[in-house]
């Protein structure tokens, strides 16, 4: 089982949900995205999803957008990324990545594979890459040992979430609502059901994102998800602070919020 | 002839998950997939039906003025060497080609029940041409476009308002078009239950390269007959711009089967593609994927999306439909660059020969006109007949054109 079932099967085992915290790769900086993903860890995120920034995000909303603006205006690499899932990995969390298509057909997808394996990455998470256009990206994974994580949405069919966690392997993101990355004020109502869905299809665990905010937010999603999958709202603790200090400083604060969120599911 | 424009034809197909070889395909988030699904079944049950391809004639014929002429361009054609046939697609209503795929994809809303259009425009033409459909058949329509576009071309930003539209400026990314259609695609996504993403070329992922290709496949069709009829054979040579490659694919369908038919694709060369200001995705790119299909895109060594340049904002995209990839490997059509002086030049010549003031994207079809005759002249040893595609009329270009050749008065 790979790094990431352990650790879903730990929180399982907790009565717990696992938090998964996304940041682009190179925001605010190289380094500084280092210092914040191990500020997260520090603070109680579980999982570290390392977003490799994107010229085209189709998938983002405004906050991840500019995020990932800043990080390429700043001279980011895709090899940049490798270095980061590595040191955030040294903390012992789970390093998962999430990346849109194109940077890894660039890179090479089996050398991407290999690179990320070798770097201590658990898998790719691929928000516009389905299992109809993954082959090369099945045979890499299996190649590396890698996890692959491909979305589901309220809109997928039974037939398609069925195709689609039967090429899932780690665990399996459910996309809220219909829409972009970005915190909302409501948390979906869609999800459930979403979830519920895919349950009749997998055992694998299913991680919930898109709109997930604050610690109530994630305690309610905890409450029938395994995992608790949020990003714009971290990546604004950084993007709205004066100072990359007071950035981290309530990136620990909204961190360890959502981490008391995820302890105490709402059932 | 326009009567049945959708009426079965032999030309080239995707695979049924819309490959075209090794391009095409779908590379979106999987919350498009039903929506994409939907409209892959609506468009093929249409075109199936009788009174849906009825009903698209009777627009082409009635609303928008097609079929458009064959003229030829005896003045021009002096100047170039070879008998030019214009495939007079400014003369449309609105304008250009554009005006074909905007009511086919506005008649397919209105079967899918769908009551709200959005779309992508770079210097507004198909913003026009969609916000026109919109109106039309009282869709509700939200057109977005980069915010450095509605600085360029402010007048059509007006005339989509006056058309009833909503203008949306994008300050995301490079604030252009590809930005635009990033921007339309997270709109989709979060209302794809009564909206349909109109996407103004034969770009993006299955179905719309070949859905898109075959509303303006018209073009071509026509030209075929008209050529046969007024030169009593095919032309030599077939030749159109290549922004995302609608106009392109529309005329040059018909002609794929005609092996003596050579098709050229003309792209926006810039200041040159050795240099980096340019948008010739297909000389002066590589293979990836950008806008949910695996395609020619503009990138760099870590496969982010380069901005493009070009003097024509209509051929100012960093991609090219997937078709056009696929036409380009399989050697079945040619693509060369045209430079922005290049294509001012023809802009001019045609201006003075003709009368007709094309709009800059089809002025590099006529500059790469200008260029191929003198060699196809040579390699056939005789005059060589050759349509053009006159994609689009040059009146929003005036400005841009004016400034070009210093002839604008200053202003008072
Ligand atoms: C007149 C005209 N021709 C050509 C194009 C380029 O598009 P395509 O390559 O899809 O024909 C445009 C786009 O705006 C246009 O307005």
């Amino acid at each position: 089982m790979s790094r990431i079932g352990v650790a879903f099967d730990k929180a399982r085992a907790d009565g717990r949900a696992l938090l998964v915290g996304c940041m682009p790769a190179g925001f605010p900086s190289v380094e500084g995205s280092i210092a914040a993903m191990t500020a997260m860890v520090e603070a109680g995120v579980d999982v570290i999803e390392v977003e490799i920034p994107y010229s085209d995000p189709v998938m983002d909303g405004p906050v991840i957008q500019k995020a990932s603006d800043i990080a390429l205006a700043g001279g980011v690499r895709t090899a940049d990324t490798l270095r980061i899932v590595e040191a955030v990995a040294a903390t012992g969390a789970p390093v998962v990545t999430m990346t849109y298509w194109n940077p890894i057909e660039r890179y090479g997808v089996d050398v991407f594979a290999r690179d990320l394996a070798a770097a201590g990455g658990t898998g790719l998470i691929t928000p516009d890459l389905i299992p109809d256009e993954a082959d090369e990206w099945l045979a890499a994974s299996d190649a590396h040992g890698l996890d692959r994580t491909f979305l589901v949405s309220p809109s997928s069919t039974d037939a398609r979430v069925a195709m689609t966690v039967e090429h899932c392997r780690g665990f399996v993101y459910a996309t809220a609502v219909m829409g972009v990355t970005g915190a909302r004020s409501r948390t979906s109502d869609a999800a459930p059901t979403l979830v519920s869905r895919v349950r009749e299809f997998t055992d694998l665990p299913v991680g919930v994102g898109l709109g997930v905010g604050t610690g109530a937010q994630a305690s309610t999603v905890a409450g029938y998800a395994d995992g608790v999958i949020v990003g714009s709202a971290l990546v604004r603790c950084l993007l709205d602070a004066p100072s990359e200090a007071d950035g981290l400083a309530a990136l620990r604060t909204l961190s360890a919020e959502l981490a008391e969120g995820v302890r105490t599911p709402t059932r | 002839m326009s009567a049945d424009a959708l009426a079965p034809v032999a030309g080239p197909q995707p695979d049924s998950t819309g490959h075209f070889g090794r391009f095409g395909g779908r590379f979106v988030p999987e919350a498009l997939v039903a929506a994409l699904d939907e409209l892959d079944g609506a468009w093929r049950t249409a075109i199936a039906d009788e009174s849906f391809r009825a009903e698209f004639g009777a627009l082409l014929r009635d609303y928008a003025g097609t079929p458009s002429l064959l003229y030829e361009a005896r003045r021009f054609s002096a100047k170039v060497g070879a008998r030019v046939l214009l495939k007079r697609e400014d003369l449309n209503h609105t304008g250009a080609h554009k005006v074909r795929n905007v009511l086919g994809q506005a008649l397919l809303t209105k079967r899918m029940g769908k009551t709200r259009v959005i779309a992508e425009t770079g210097a507004g033409q198909h913003g026009v041409a969609t916000a026109t459909a919109a109106a039309l058949f009282d869709l509700e329509c939200v057109v977005y476009m980069g915010e450095v576009d509605t600085e360029r071309q402010a007048l059509n930003v007006a005339r989509m308002r006056m058309l009833g539209a909503t203008v949306v400026p994008v300050t995301t990314g490079s604030r252009t078009l590809k930005d635009a259609m990033n921007e339309a695609m997270r709109d989709w996504v979060a209302n794809v239950d009564e909206t349909h993403y109109l996407i103004g070329t034969a770009a993006g992922p299955h179905p719309f390269p070949a859905m898109v290709r075959d509303f303006v496949r018209g073009i071509g069709d026509e030209a075929r007959q008209q050529c046969l009829d007024l030169t009593g054979g095919l032309p030599d040579a077939v030749t159109a711009c290549v922004g995302g490659g609608s106009n392109a694919l529309g005329i040059f369908h018909a002609f794929v089967g005609d092996p003596d038919v050579r098709l050229y694709g003309f792209e926006a060369g810039g200041d040159g593609v050795t240099t980096s200001r340019h948008a010739a995705s297909i000389t002066g790119g590589s293979a990836g994927v950008l806008h949910g299909a695996r395609t020619y895109v503009l990138q760099d060594a870590d496969g982010q999306t380069l901005e493009s340049h070009s003097i024509s904002a209509g051929l100012d995209y960093p991609g090219v439909g997937p078709e056009h990839a696929w036409l380009h490997d399989s050697g079945r059509a040619n693509y060369l660059p045209v430079t922005d002086d290049e294509a001012m030049a023809a802009f001019e010549l045609l201006c003075r020969t003709e009368g007709i003031i094309p709009a800059i994207e089809s002025a590099h079809a006529l500059a790469g006109t200008v260029t191929l005759a003198p060699k196809l002249a040579a390699e056939l040893g005789r005059e060589p007949t050759i349509v053009v595609n006159l994609s689009g009329r040059g009146d929003k270009d005036v400005h841009t054109a004016g400034d070009y050749f210093g002839i604008l008065d200053k202003e008072r």
